[in-house]
């Protein structure tokens, strides 16, 4: 063991082990340095037999190891192999601690005191961070575990589950599933409530406490693990039960303290930040690197890359292009002026106002992740009403917003280096006016996720694309005529709230005077009549409320409460006031505005009177729907359960319109007063599903539908992060025998979903892989005629509906048959 | 990029009419069958065919060719049912247009007999229609009444977590019942071993299950005179009866809902065949 190491490689995921293998090919001293006792722990922890995907297809591996699609097993059985073959210099169950020292002479610490000298450091410690453990006397005794694997393979124990998140539920139901196991379940929660878990989870475990087959401890807290006990701390006092084996599920620390511990900078203090680093991957500490996906990287084939790159980097090859270079070659292709590929990522960076932040590195990244386009004069970039959740940019020329639908004559300039098509992607929805080029112009598109990270990585960048934001959608909301100097005033004057669900914005017979403009998620206006909040109506994204009270001085006469979490805007009631005057046209625009919301308020009031059980019904359901989800849906599909025959050929079309999969769980699901909501996309304004898929495979289509492109890996994370438990994870079934040979012959499974065992009995008879994908709903998108759930049913029950056209009294008192 | 997807189009493929199938397009089938039985009616009381109205003459085969006509089209609403093919037509149209043309058939297909019935094919084909068109008539009277029951009975639960919550009942009973006797617990074993799904027919239809041996069970347990295993037991098996009788009725529901299906499919297809004999033989016997 020399006294130095040239390099130190800290994390042997995939990122780690090709750079471990690569300076082994290369003949540079090094070590390998793993917390655990096997290679690439994240993979090792996938579900046994998972299909692991080789995305994205374009890119080319470069690695001294062999990847492609396959089993886990057999992935890290060719690592294990090709690392011994190698003679990768490897150290398992060896945990960083810390890293200090100056490039040329790193002090590498390990759990247990150990340490190792090394020249530079390469840190590939991937971004699932460390299990929070449990801190009580006797939390090091070997019967406690922070993980569960298989929950079939314990039999007649003790359990106790300490946390009240999704995972310890999820642990608790498995080890209580199979009465046979004969397990002693009990779950811990320090709360009264299962807040931070899903409902359908904390509805089992709930229904698993009735039927005596968990122990549910609210209010309790762990103190004192001993061996076959552990002592609980109680609301009535101390208690001791038997335990035999605790798994704690307290969520996990992400490796950022540890990261920044070593003297390392992130861009900035959100949460999906990541460490700051040079075209080399060096960070803000000279000699660390950060590869793989901590360093934003979250697909296997680009951390390998990476791993092969940063040796090469380290020794001294300037020159290496990054394995993406021929993608990006491509995306240029089609731009006119025949520029390279690192001008043309200039010439976005100096340009464009909000990257001009960015590294090139970052540049690189989010270029990935982006479409350019070059139009000519006069050519049309979006139409209003587009569905579209992207934000542009102009590298170059200049475009006009067409502001007057109806004369599209009417146009307003946005120049060189500024951004649009902002408010699809603050608000979700859909785009507020046409956009035309003015002169030759290229540009940049920006999927959300990637303006998203964007947003949150450059702080300039957020706070310009904020204020333009508010000044856009204030023209565009009070309409034409009005210029960015005549809202000045507001924009300047303007606060960004954010509103957490059920919170009021406004309060009934308050006397405040600001009006607010939502930004982001939807409200819900109530008044309190004969003692009971009614529901008045629904206000989505982009409308304003408050102006009552600001035009005519009264109280408030309703309240106004987030549907669901939400942002907006609040100006001051007098700047307002002063843009009416100066305006006259926008104040006979916004008397207008108040009129009808007021019919609407005295039409619902005045029912109240007459036909008092009809309004109850019309606000309850209402309120039933918003809590269903339908707050944030964008589209969403109802059942009439006064029409519905069970026939479940809803069902059967979606499977048979779909690579024979239902993606919708008719049964399932809540109802009120015969309004059924199945288990079924809503397709969300702000999709949670989006929020952590490692190929950005969740998209937003051209019908504003939320839909998963053929990229996705089958990581489970978007199911995970929907709450409405709508998404599923199956392989492709085999194709059907077609429905005449069915109907004649009786060939096959018949119309609808195959069931599982035909599925799997067919597809291994034909050889076909059964890798588990993520599906759910996508509106039938491309398919003529629209939604087959809809078209297929026989009575008119099932019918899908805009929450803004729905949630009204007309459309919710209706009386159908 | 730009996209040509237009607002309207997205608009209307999206949004459906909250609106039953019988009432589908404010009852446009409902008019447009009262209208062609009234050109029926009307035309045969004022066409003069000789020697009578019937089956053969110039008018009886026009009614004759409508009638079979409507009868084919009508049927193949089962294929429409199951070929969720790609276009924008809708189950529900169709379904409300197979009803009111259904029902136009009673005025048709009889007026095409002119009232001639004997023992023979022709009459057999006439009175299969009858009965297709008498157990579709059925059948609109409980897609019209049962789904509110139906779903008031499911309590937001699925089948499965009814079936789930039984065998929850059943779990708690089979430990309750460990302290007590030889004959309260033979009771409880009967009532455990007992398969809810294999009911009659007729049990299913009525929802009456006189062998019910959780019923029989619970007259084991008395009201008064037990202890306080045996009053658990009780209570338990007063759950698993309520937790019975959602099950019985929700599948006493579905069947009502499905069982005019087995008459009104294979009646279609004993009529298809009675009618092509009725055809083959007007023509042969020309
Ligand atoms: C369920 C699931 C399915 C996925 N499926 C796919 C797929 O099909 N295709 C795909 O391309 N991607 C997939 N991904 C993503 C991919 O697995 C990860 O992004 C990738 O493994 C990241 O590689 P990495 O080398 O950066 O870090 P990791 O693979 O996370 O490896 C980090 C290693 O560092 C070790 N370590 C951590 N801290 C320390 C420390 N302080 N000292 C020493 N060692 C330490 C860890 O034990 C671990 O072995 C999936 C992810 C998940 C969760
Ligand atoms: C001779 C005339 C008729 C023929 C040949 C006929 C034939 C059919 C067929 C083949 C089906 C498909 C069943 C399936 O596959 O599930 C069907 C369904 C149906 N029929 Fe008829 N029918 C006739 C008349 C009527 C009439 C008069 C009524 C009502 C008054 C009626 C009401 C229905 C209904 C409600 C359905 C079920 C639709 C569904 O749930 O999908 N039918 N019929
Ligand atoms: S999958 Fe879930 S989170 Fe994603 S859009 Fe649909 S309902 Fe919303
Ligand atoms: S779509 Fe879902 S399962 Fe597929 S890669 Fe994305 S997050 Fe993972
Ligand atoms: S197709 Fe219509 S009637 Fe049949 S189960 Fe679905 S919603 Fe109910």
């Amino acid at each position: 063991m020399p006294d130095k190491y040239r390099v130190a490689i800290v994390g042997s995921g995939p990122a780690g082990l090709s750079a471990a293998a690569h300076a082994a090919a290369q003949g540079l001293s090094h070590i390998l340095i793993e917390k655990t006792d096997h290679l690439s722990d994240t993979i090792f922890k996938y579900q046994k037999g998972k299909h692991v995907m080789a995305t994205p297809s374009n890119l080319v591996l470069r690695s001294d190891l062999d990847f492609d699609a396959g089993k886990r097993e057999f992935i890290l059985d060719t690592w294990d192999r090709q690392i011994e073959e190698h003679k990768v210099n490897v150290r398992l169950n060896a945990e960083v601690t810390a890293i200090t020292g100056e490039t040329g002479n790193f002090t590498i610490e390990m759990k247990g005191g150990d340490t190792i000298q090394a020249e530079a450091v390469v840190m590939a410690i991937g971004t699932q961070g460390n299990p929070n453990k449990l801190r009580t006397p006797g939390a090091d005794m070997p019967h406690i575990q922070y993980q569960l694997d298989d929950p079939g393979e314990y039999f007649d124990e003790h359990i106790t589950v300490v946390g009240s998140g999704d995972a310890g539920i999820e642990n608790a139901l498995g080890l209580a599933a199979d009465p046979k196991q004969n397990n002693t379940v009990s779950i811990l929660n320090r709360r009264a409530e299962f807040a931070r878990a899903k409902a359908a989870n904390v509805a089992l475990l709930e229904e698993a406490e009735r039927d005596g087959r968990i122990n549910v401890c609210r209010e309790t807290n762990p103190l004192e693990v001993r061996e076959k006990e552990i002592v609980l701390e109680t609301r009535d006092g101390q208690v001791t039960i038997p335990c035999d084996r605790i798994i704690a599920r307290t969520g996990s620390q992400p490796p950022r303290g540890f990261v920044e511990g070593c003297g390392i900078e992130f861009t900035s203090e959100e949460r999906s930040a990541f460490p700051k680093l040079t075209p080399s991957f060096e960070t803000t500490k000279n000699g660390i690197h950060v590869i793989g996906a901590l360093a934003g990287y979250p697909l296997i084939k680009h951390c390998m890359n990476q791993g092969y790159d940063v040796i090469e980097f380290l020794m001294g090859n300037d020159e290496l292009k990054p394995a993406d270079e021929p993608i990006l070659a491509e995306k240029f292709a089609a731009l006119p002026g025949n520029r390279s590929v690192d001008e043309w990522l200039e010439v976005f960076r100096n340009n464009i106002v909000i990257l001009r932040e960015l590294s090139p590195l970052q540049m690189r990244e989010l270029m990935l992740d982006s479409d350019v386009a070059a139009f000519d004069e006069g050519d049309v970039i979006f139409v209003r009403n587009d569905p579209g959740s992207s934000m542009f940019a102009i590298a170059e020329g200049s475009v006009l917003v067409e502001v007057n639908p109806d004369d599209p004559s009417v146009t307003v300039p946005i120049g060189e280096g500024s951004i649009f098509g902002e408010v699809g992607l603050i608000s979700g929805r859909r785009r507020g006016s046409t956009i035309r080029a003015a002169e030759t112009t290229v540009t940049m598109e920006l999927s959300r996720n990637a303006a998203l990270k964007l947003l949150a990585t450059a702080p300039s960048a957020n706070r310009a694309v904020n204020r333009i934001t508010i000044e856009r959608q204030l023209l565009q909301m009070f309409g034409s005529g009005l210029t960015p100097d005549d809202v000045s005033e507001l924009v300047e004057a303007a606060e960004l709230v954010q509103v957490p669900a059920g919170k009021n914005v406004i309060d009934e017979g308050a006397d405040d005077k600001d009006i607010f403009v939502i930004q982001q998620g939807s409200m819900i206006v109530e008044k309190n009549i004969g003692g009971n909040p009614i529901f008045l109506s629904y206000l989505p994204a982009g409308s304003y409320f408050g102006e009552m009270a600001v035009i005519d001085g009264s109280k408030r006469t309703a309240t106004v409460k987030a549907a669901i979490k939400s942002e907006v805007v609040r100006f001051p009631g007098d700047a307002f006031m002063r843009l009416l005057d100066r305006n006259p046209k926008l104040r006979e625009r916004a008397l207008t505005d108040m009129a009808s919301r007021r019919k609407v308020n005295a039409f619902v009031e005045e029912r109240k009177e007459s036909f008092s059980s009809a309004v109850d019904m019309y606000s309850s359901t209402a309120k039933f729907l918003v809590d269903n989800g339908l707050g944030e849906a964008t589209d969403v599909l109802l059942i009439d359960e006064s029409l519905c025959v069970g026939c479940d050929n809803c069902e059967k079309a979606c499977a048979d319109s779909h690579e024979g999969l239902s993606r919708l769980d008719r049964e399932a699901g809540r109802t009120y007063a015969h309004l059924h909501v199945p288990t079924s996309c809503r397709h969300c304004e702000h999709p949670h599903c989006m929020a952590d898929c490692p190929p950005n495979a969740i998209k937003r289509g051209p019908d504003g539908e939320v839909f998963i492109d053929e990229t996705c890996i089958g990581c489970g994370n978007c199911q995970r992060n929907c709450p409405y438990g709508v998404i599923r994870m199956d392989p492709k079934p085999p194709k059907k025998p077609s429905l005449l040979s069915w109907l004649f012959f009786g060939a096959g499974p018949g119309p609808g979903e195959a069931s599982y065992d035909w599925r799997k009995k067919t597809a291994e008879k034909k050889g076909l892989e059964q890798a588990k994908l993520a599906i759910k709903c996508d509106m039938c998108a491309g398919i003529d005629g629209g939604p087959a759930c809809v078209r297929a049913c026989p009575t008119g029950a099932a019918i899908r509906v805009a929450p803004e056209k729905f949630l009204t009294f007309t459309k919710l008192a209706e009386d159908v048959d | 990029m730009a996209s040509k997807s237009d607002f309207a189009y997205a608009e209307q493929r999206r949004d459906t009419d909250h609106e039953s199938f019988l009432s589908h397009k404010r009852m446009r089938w409902l008019k447009v069958s009262v209208a062609i039985c009234l050109i029926v009616i009307v035309s045969y009381f004022l066409v003069d065919v000789e020697p009578r109205h019937n089956g053969g003459t110039w008018y009886g085969y026009t009614l004759g060719t409508i009638g079979a006509g409507l009868i084919i089209w009508l049927s193949i609403l089962g294929i429409r049912k199951r070929n969720i093919s790609e276009g924008r037509w809708s189950l529900k149209a169709w379904t409300s247009a197979h009803v009111y043309l259904g029902l136009a058939l009673i005025v048709i297909g009889t007026m095409h007999t002119g009232f001639q019935l004997g023992w023979n094919v022709h009459t057999l084909a006439w009175a299969l229609m009858m009965l297709v068109i008498i157990s579709g008539i059925y059948g609109i009277s409980v897609y019209a009444a049962l789904p509110r029951a139906l779903s008031t009975n499911k309590r937001e639960m699925t089948r499965a977590q009814m079936v789930e919550a039984l065998a929850a009942i059943d779990r708690q009973l089979e430990t309750a019942a460990q302290p007590l006797d030889r004959k309260e617990s033979d009771a409880v074993i009967a009532a455990l071993d007992q398969d809810v799904f294999r009911a009659g027919f007729l049990a299913r239809l009525t929802g009456k299950y006189p062998r019910c041996a959780t019923k029989r069970a619970l007259r084991a347990f008395p009201d008064g005179s037990i202890n306080k295993a045996e009053e658990k037991v009780s209570s338990l098996l007063n759950r698993r009866t309520s937790q019975l009788g959602q099950i019985r009725r929700h599948m006493r529901y579905k069947a009502l809902l499905e069982v005019w299906l087995f008459i009104h499919i294979p009646a279609t297809i004993a009529l298809i065949a009675a009618l092509i004999a009725h055809i083959v033989s007007v023509f042969y016997y020309w």
